[in-house]
């Protein structure tokens, strides 16, 4: 079985009277190790995704395993970025990154009795972001992309098996998103994380991911599974080669069936 | 002098120099219509009959002053726990605040003849009134603190792993600081007029009962020099709030601390 395995999951909200069908069968399969990217029109159900992959939500349908084991409450210790950067404002940079140290085992107990050596973790960790010089600073002292970039930092501290970025990139100015495509692509090659992107934006997932899946209309299905088999490091440069284009091209041929349907 | 040094400056004065041009129409109307000092004083027979008087006039403040700060203080702690609980739990949420809000809107002074049966005069009904009228505001601000945490920093604290309890304490407490401070400077006045009303329905301390005895003796400079009293400790109280708002919340400051 795969690290990360969904099975004809379905989700459906009721709010009262009204039902939405948020994902009707979803199935797909995740690799250890591989950097997965889920696009799609937009409401149609990527961000359920990624609640129902980490427990966040129960399924209405389906079946869920992560590690081989079902998941049937909130699993423990995944590293999340969310396009709100949601750092802690009475916190500095470095105990915002911190944060996990002190709830995931086995930092937790480790924590207090080390936090020399966790804070040179985090220091080298924000180093590799360019922000070692922000480290005492308050997150709102940060610029928007500098926010994200401690958000990341902050996902990835305690080396997740798994992490779950919901358009982290979104709301940042097309030049730190570029930048920070490459900041990102850096740490994953390093550690490997297995990790799940969800965007809208093509070219990102792209960029960064192995295998791109993108989804239909509301209710969500996949209805398409892309193996992105262009070399790494990519760079901003490989996303004006042809073989980068064509592939941006075939999925948006596929997104734009799902917008006219 | 630079223009903005000038501006700080007279942004510094103003609030004296509103309250010199109140006090100064109010002697003003009064020499004008010639009042009567039993109908309203002048206010510079109020400051005289206030320098006059000093000595009876702390001495009953501070029996407010303390009763209030007492009753202040357990409204802060009752309605922190309470605020706390109501905020992180639907449950004790959904059962208590209809109750709460049944109890705010009963008139706090109807409470003090009551008070006055179980415990008798003197300084416990003043610190129950103060207590229970200040409790209110404390304890919806915590919980609407607690209440309106973003559901992502939730996510990222659930999906790591993190025990309700902690999220409580990592988030939920911290968050909910501000909502306390501000609410703390609502509740010290709320405070002072809990006191001022159980000394004045019945008690036999305070400035509410200096007050009334000597409005019983037509005594009305006495009555506005301790009104002026009850203000002067309200604003002080007050701005000692807001002092302590800012030390241990700076963060929510964000915008004064960055310029």
């Amino acid at each position: 079985m795969a690290f990360v395995d969904l099975r004809a999951v379905s989700l459906t909200y009721r709010l009262g009277k009204d039902t939405t069908h948020a994902l009707a069968d979803a199935t797909l399969s995740i690799e250890r190790g591989e950097f997965v990217a889920v696009v799609g029109p937009s409401g149609c159900g990527k961000s359920t995704i990624m609640k129902l992959v980490t427990g966040l939500l129960p399924p209405s349908g389906g079946e869920i395993h992560v590690r081989g084991a079902r998941v049937e409450r909130p699993i423990k210790g995944v590293g999340m970025a969310f396009q709100n950067p949601t750092l802690m404002p009475w916190r500095t940079t470095l105990d915002n990154i911190l944060l996990p140290m002190e709830v995931v085992e086995p930092h937790k107990r480790r924590f207090r009795s080390h936090r020399a050596e966790y804070e040179a973790r985090a220091m080298k960790l924000l180093q590799t972001v360019g922000l070692t010089d922000f480290a005492k600073r308050y997150p709102w002292q940060l610029s928007g992309g500098m926010q994200q970039r401690s958000n990341l930092c902050r996902a990835l501290i305690h080396e997740p098996e798994l992490l779950m970025l919901d358009e982290p990139f979104g709301a940042l100015d097309a030049f730190t998103r570029e930048e920070l495509w490459g900041v990102m692509q850096a740490l994953w090659l390093e550690k490997r994380f297995t990790t799940v992107l969800v965007t809208h934006d093509l070219r990102e997932a792209v960029y960064l991911a192995d295998t791109v899946h993108v989804m239909s209309r509301r209710p969500g299905r996949i209805v398409l599974t892309r193996k992105i088999d262009l070399p790494r490091p990519r760079t901003l440069a490989s996303t004006f080669e042809p073989r980068f284009v064509d592939i941006v091209h075939e999925l948006r041929e596929r997104i734009h069936q799902e917008h006219a349907a | 002098m630079s223009a903005d040094l000038r501006r700080e400056i007279l942004r510094l004065a103003m609030p004296w120099i509103a309250v010199a041009v109140l006090l100064g129409l109010w002697e003003l109307a009064c020499t004008a219509f010639d009042l009567p000092e039993i109908l309203l004083p002048r206010p510079s027979k109020v400051f005289i009959v206030f320098v006059q008087r000093f000595d009876i006039l702390i001495e009953f403040c501070l029996q407010t002053l303390w009763t209030t700060v007492i009753g202040f203080l357990l409204a802060i702690a009752g309605g922190l726990l309470l605020g706390l609980a109501i905020g992180a739990s639907p449950f004790v949420y959904s059962g208590l605040y209809p109750l709460l809000i049944a109890f705010n809107a009963v008139p706090k002074v109807a409470l003090v003849p009551i008070l006055m049966i179980w415990v008798g005069v003197g300084a416990t009904p003043a610190v129950v009134t103060a207590f229970v009228i200040s409790f209110f505001p404390i304890v919806v601000n915590v919980a609407t603190g607690l209440a309106t945490i973003e559901p992502e920093m939730r996510d990222v604290l659930r999906s790591l792993g993190a025990s309700n309890a902690e999220i409580l304490t990592k988030v939920g407490i911290p968050r909910a600081m501000p909502y306390l401070f501000a609410s703390l400077k609502v509740a010290i006045t709320l405070a002072f007029i809990g006191s001022v009303i159980s000394e004045t329905v019945g008690g036999n301390r305070g400035i509410g009962f200096l007050m009334l005895s000597a409005g019983a003796r037509n005594d009305t400079p006495t009555t506005f020099a301790g009104l002026f009293a009850i203000a002067i400790m309200g604003v002080a109280m007050y701005a000692l709030c807001a002092l302590v708002e800012k030390r241990m919340t700076r963060w929510a400051f964000r915008g004064q601390i960055v310029s």
